[in-house]
């Protein structure tokens, strides 16, 4: 067993080795321009790219001339957000987004508040879901956005997509989803659930770091302000000349999840349910936070009261996972999507999210199930705040000087 | 993070975890720092007749280096006496540790603990 155990597939995942295999030639034997319109070497780029637009397209049901290619789920958002906000700023200068959003959207957001945009920041349900009546009374004639994303990266709940999209459509406001966490998780048709704009990610799906795409509905027409200008590739939403290895990795990335997506749902989330059962059966005092019935596959986040954050990552340290705490070198911020679920900030420090993928065996799920006991149970008997609820006593009921 | 090898040794490896009995005369029993701030100490210390601390426990609830420290105060506490457990400062401890400036508020912790238990040590004997 490889340690430590990867436990942390929402970060990011391995290079599928099919997909590598796909990239190889377009680096030294195959390297045209798929701009050259001149010669053999740029046609066959061209040809390579015109088959993954096909690939990414088919996963999310779109037109192949819908997708822009773009350096990741990052530009896409900004690219979506700004792109729209800027195009359509004399129609309205309202967007609505949920707080536990990605910060690409929440920053790209802010920003726009600045340059005068309103933006209402939807509170989320204890779950983590969106409440969509909510969302509705939100809405506002000079609303032209709507942003929600497919899947949380923290804690995995699937928002309500289709229903949303219902909501963006009857309004006629553009709906953007964040997508990057659940192309190839989940069933997703951007006609089906009213998407206009859909920001994906290769290196969640087992393809390479720096290449994403975002979709942009042609019917009815959404049109964008370009981020980066050019020599107008990707019809001018996105100049810069296009890398041929990142986008052939990018579609066979996308083929293979399409073909196993059925198969590796279930394996997934058989594991998902072993290591959930796993420890909750031999620890109490523990909470998972999110949605358990509306989640992706590889998705556990999990708080153990009365163990603190940092020590408990001392104690997994086996095993890499992502703690809910931003652990920087000053200060231990706890997760604001964690906030944003009303869950308190002892119990965010505590929290760790299990992201299991295509390469998780059931072995390193029964080793992570021991190493997170053992590390619970030693920090538990350690801890002053235990010994007091063993004794019957419930520490938050004490009158505690801050320091 | 990277830890320094004595924090690391001291989690690994904490000495004195435990508890003494809170309604012995000889024990002073500290508890200082807040769950909400991410560190509870609860340091305990036994007194014998000479004055001595002959024996120290402790329970933490915290980051790594808060463990370290808790787990070496109690080292450095037995065999000496109560004035001598009062002259630890939270520098030597930060010291000894080598903790980064982010995790000085452990050291300084540590030391309050010792000068908590000492207090209830004493008003201990006063009552009694």
């Amino acid at each position: 067993m490889k340690m430590p155990i990867y436990m942390d597939y929402q970060a990011t995942t391995p290079v599928d080795p099919r997909v590598m295999e796909a990239m190889l030639p377009w680096f030294v034997e195959k390297f045209g321009n798929p701009a050259s319109r001149s010669h053999a070497y740029g046609w066959e780029a061209d040809a390579a790219v015109t088959t993954a637009r096909k690939e990414v397209a088919n996963i999310i049901g779109a037109d192949p001339r819908e997708i822009v290619f773009t350096s990741g789920a990052t530009e896409s958002d900004n690219l979506a957000i700004w792109g729209v906000a800027q195009f359509y700023r004399d129609k309205g200068n309202h967007i609505i987004t949920p707080t536990t959003e990605h910060k690409a959207v929440l920053d790209t957001c802010r920003h726009l508040e600045a340059e005068g945009f309103e933006v209402t920041f939807l509170p989320v349900q204890a779950n983590g879901l969106l409440d969509l009546a909510t969302l509705e009374a939100a809405i506002t004639p000079k609303t032209i956005l709507v942003s929600v994303m497919a899947v949380n990266n923290e804690i995995g709940v699937i928002q309500p997509l289709a229903e949303i999209g219902r909501i963006c459509r009857k309004h006629k406001v553009f709906f953007h989803c964040d997508a990057a966490q659940g192309v190839g998780k989940m069933d997703l048709d951007v006609n089906a659930q009213n998407i206009d704009l859909m920001s994906i990610s290769a290196h969640k799906i087992y393809g390479p770091k720096g290449i994403g795409a975002l979709y942009v509905r042609r019917q009815p027409r959404v049109r964008l302000k370009p981020i980066i200008h050019g020599g107008g590739h990707e019809r001018g939403f996105r100049s810069g000349t296009l890398s041929t290895p990142l986008l052939v990795g990018l579609g066979e990335a996308c083929r293979i999840a399409g073909l196993e997506m059925a198969a590796e749902h279930s394996r997934v989330l058989a594991l998902r349910e072993r290591l959930r059962t796993g420890i909750l059966n031999r620890l109490t005092h523990v909470v998972v936070n999110g949605d358990v019935c509306s989640r992706v596959a590889g998705n556990l986040n999990i708080s153990f009261q009365y163990v603190e954050g940092e020590s408990l990552m001392m104690a997994v340290k086996e095993v890499a996972v992502s703690s809910g705490s931003a652990c920087t070198s000053a200060s231990l911020e706890p997760s604001y999507v964690l906030r944003a679920l009303g869950v308190s900030e002892e119990m965010a420090h505590t929290s760790i999210r299990f992201g299991l993928g295509r390469f998780t065996t059931e072995a390193e799920v029964d080793h992570v199930i021991e190493i997170v006991t053992r590390g619970v149970n030693k920090l538990r008997e350690m801890s002053p705040l235990w010994e007091m609820v063993q004794d019957g006593i419930d520490p938050h009921d004490l009158q505690w000087a801050a320091h | 993070m990277a830890y320094n090898e004595k924090v690391l040794d001291h989690y690994e490896n904490p000495r004195n975890v435990g508890t003494l009995d809170k309604q012995d005369a000889n024990v002073g029993t500290g508890m200082v720092g807040a769950p909400a701030c991410g560190d509870v100490m609860k340091l305990q210390i036994r007194v014998n007749d000479q004055g001595i601390i002959d024996d120290a426990k402790f329970k933490t609830f915290g980051c790594g280096s808060a463990i370290a420290a808790s787990s070496l105060v109690t080292e450095w506490v037995k065999g000496k006496s109560i004035d001598e457990a009062l002259a630890i400062k939270n520098k030597e401890i930060a010291e000894e540790l080598a903790l980064p400036p982010v995790k000085i508020h452990c050291s300084v912790l540590a030391e309050d603990a010792i000068k908590s238990a000492v207090a209830d040590y004493r008003s201990k004997q006063k009552g009694g």
